[in-house]
């Protein structure tokens, strides 16, 4: 049994007191957004704000404290297969098979996605042409640059055509060219198929872009939410850049474990 | 759902074949314990009035190589952990148990795989081949060992923070489990102490069942050690499935 609310909303994530706490550190602490079916949601704050703690908690890899999250209209603590097939997501560190050829990382997605058969074989196609790696296909993935690695982790995150995309500091560690190629990729299917967006990034210029709504988190709280416009009249300042520091302060993060972890990743990614 | 068991199957086989340095790398091992204690020993077992002693070492150096391979093939969730991709399956719309049994016998199957290998490997030091049923009772045995040290790997994976503690493990858990299991020295007449732990130690019942079939001898009956394994096996596998669906990325 589906237990989909019953009014049909028009909120593609709706989170109310979202608390999560890792011993006496308070991750996450009693937060509350709602994101509309078809924008393009942009989820800021400084390292170890709780940002990764929330986007675990939103894709059913973490179980919440306290508090409710609607995805697509399924509650994700009591519906966890639903709303699985409901979001894609790209990860903040790699999560490919680096052993496998970039179809075979696709076809292993179409099959836990429980993609017909009939059906793969085209939409692998599809997708590996819109983000330019049809030729590549039998390449195995180690042999990838992380640009391209990237372009396949989206293409993988779409196969099973979700309703809503998380990406978590997609474009980090990429080149201009590349970020241009993945915003466009994403802009395009948020325009054409209406798909809900949620993303991470400590890029502003490129929330200034694109992002309809932007939530601030910090220390576990959200200090700030609305549109782009909004946020720099309230702490006015001349782009959202100013009004990120004037909020969340000019000190440097010490939460040693996010940056250690950060750290680990870099040298993760170089290699 | 037996859909979601075989690409995960598919994908164990697929990593173990395209390394061959890996499929090489670890028939070195079973060779030289072949070469050094399969003739270094021979004098004095036989001297002992015990027959050929290849006919007995090479059991026990392919369930070595199935324990070897199948503890790593499990603890290759680390791997995964490490290198992102457990996070791509744990996303998935499937159960946490399938993911869990489609690596496990991906894993049993590259483990009996190399245990093949070393099978073939003996006869070239003399160990005669067994009889059609005998051959068939040692692939059960070694499905059994295969399956148990498999899902013994997911499960202290599925607990460990990372690769740190592999070495512990390998060390102070494989190690002791091989060479406390009766697969390099008879268990007649051997010391109270020892034998107490060998008794409880499952391996010993997997090496004295792949040596009834390999080459009709044993320590135990047949009845024993099939019931030892396969209740081993079924628990671990339940453990294994719990143990796993809470892991944490």
């Amino acid at each position: 049994m589906s237990e989909k609310k019953t009014e049909k909303s028009k909120y593609m994530v709706e989170v109310s007191n979202l608390s999560k706490r890792f011993k006496k550190f308070i991750a996450v602490d009693e937060i509350n957004f709602k994101i509309k079916a078809g924008e393009v949601f942009a989820f800021l704050g400084p390292n170890g704000a709780g940002k990764s703690t929330t986007i675990k908690m939103l894709t059913t890899l973490l179980k919440p404290d306290k508090g409710e999250i609607f995805l697509n209209g399924f509650s994700v603590l009591k519906n966890k297969s639903e709303v699985r097939k409901s979001f894609g997501i790209v990860f903040q560190d790699p999560s490919l098979d680096s052993e496998l050829s970039a179809y075979e990382n696709m076809y292993f997605h179409a099959v836990l996605y429980k993609i017909p058969k009939k059906e793969r074989q085209l939409k692998i196609k599809n997708l590996l042409e819109m983000v330019d790696l049809w030729d590549k296909k039998e390449q195995i993935v180690k042999k990838f640059s992380g640009g391209m690695k990237r372009r396949l982790e989206i293409a993988r995150g779409l196969l099973h055509r979700p309703k809503i995309l998380f990406l978590d500091e997609p474009t980090l560690g990429l080149d201009p060219q590349t970020r241009q190629h993945i915003w466009q990729y994403i802009m395009n299917l948020n325009k054409s198929e209406g798909l809900t967006i949620f993303f991470s990034t400590h890029y502003l210029d490129e929330v200034e872009k694109i992002a309809n709504t932007v939530a601030i988190i910090d220390k576990g709280k959200i200090i700030e939410q609305g549109s782009v416009e909004e946020i720099k009249t309230r702490q006015a300042s001349q782009s959202l850049e100013e009004a990120f520091i004037k909020l969340t302060g000019n000190n440097l993060r010490n939460n040693e474990k996010a940056e250690t972890f950060s750290r680990f990743r870099q040298t993760l990614r170089k290699s | 759902m037996f859909n979601t068991i075989y690409i995960l199957w598919l994908r164990q086989i697929k990593r173990y074949w395209r390394s061959k340095s890996r499929i090489i790398g670890s028939l070195g091992q079973p060779v030289l314990f072949l070469v050094a204690l399969g003739f270094g020993f021979a004098p004095m077992y036989e001297a002992s009035g015990q027959g050929n002693f290849i006919q007995f070492l090479a059991p026990g150096i392919i369930a070595m190589s199935i324990i070897f391979t199948a503890m790593f093939s499990g603890m290759e969730v680390l791997w995964d952990k490490q290198f992102g991709f457990l996070k791509e399956t744990l996303v998935a719309p499937v159960s946490r148990f399938n993911i869990m049994l489609g690596r496990t016998l991906g894993g049993a199957s590259v483990a009996i795989f190399q245990g093949l290998l070393v099978l073939f490997i003996s006869s070239f030091f003399g160990f005669s081949l067994p009889t059609l049923s005998g051959f068939f009772l040692a692939l059960a045995f070694m499905f059994l060992i295969a399956l148990f040290f498999t899902t013994l790997g997911t499960i202290i994976a599925s607990l460990l923070e990372d690769m740190q503690g592999f070495q512990l493990i390998m060390s102070f858990l494989v190690m002791p489990i091989f060479f406390l299991s009766g697969a390099l020295f008879p268990l007649e007449g051997i010391n109270s102490t020892l034998y107490s732990f060998i008794k409880i130690n499952p391996l010993t019942y997997g090496v004295d069942g792949l040596r009834l079939g390999l080459t009709s001898q044993a320590s135990f009956s047949l009845g024993l050690d099939l019931l030892v394994l396969i209740v081993l096996t079924l628990v671990s596998l339940v453990a294994g499935a719990k143990i796993f669906s809470k892991i944490k990325t």
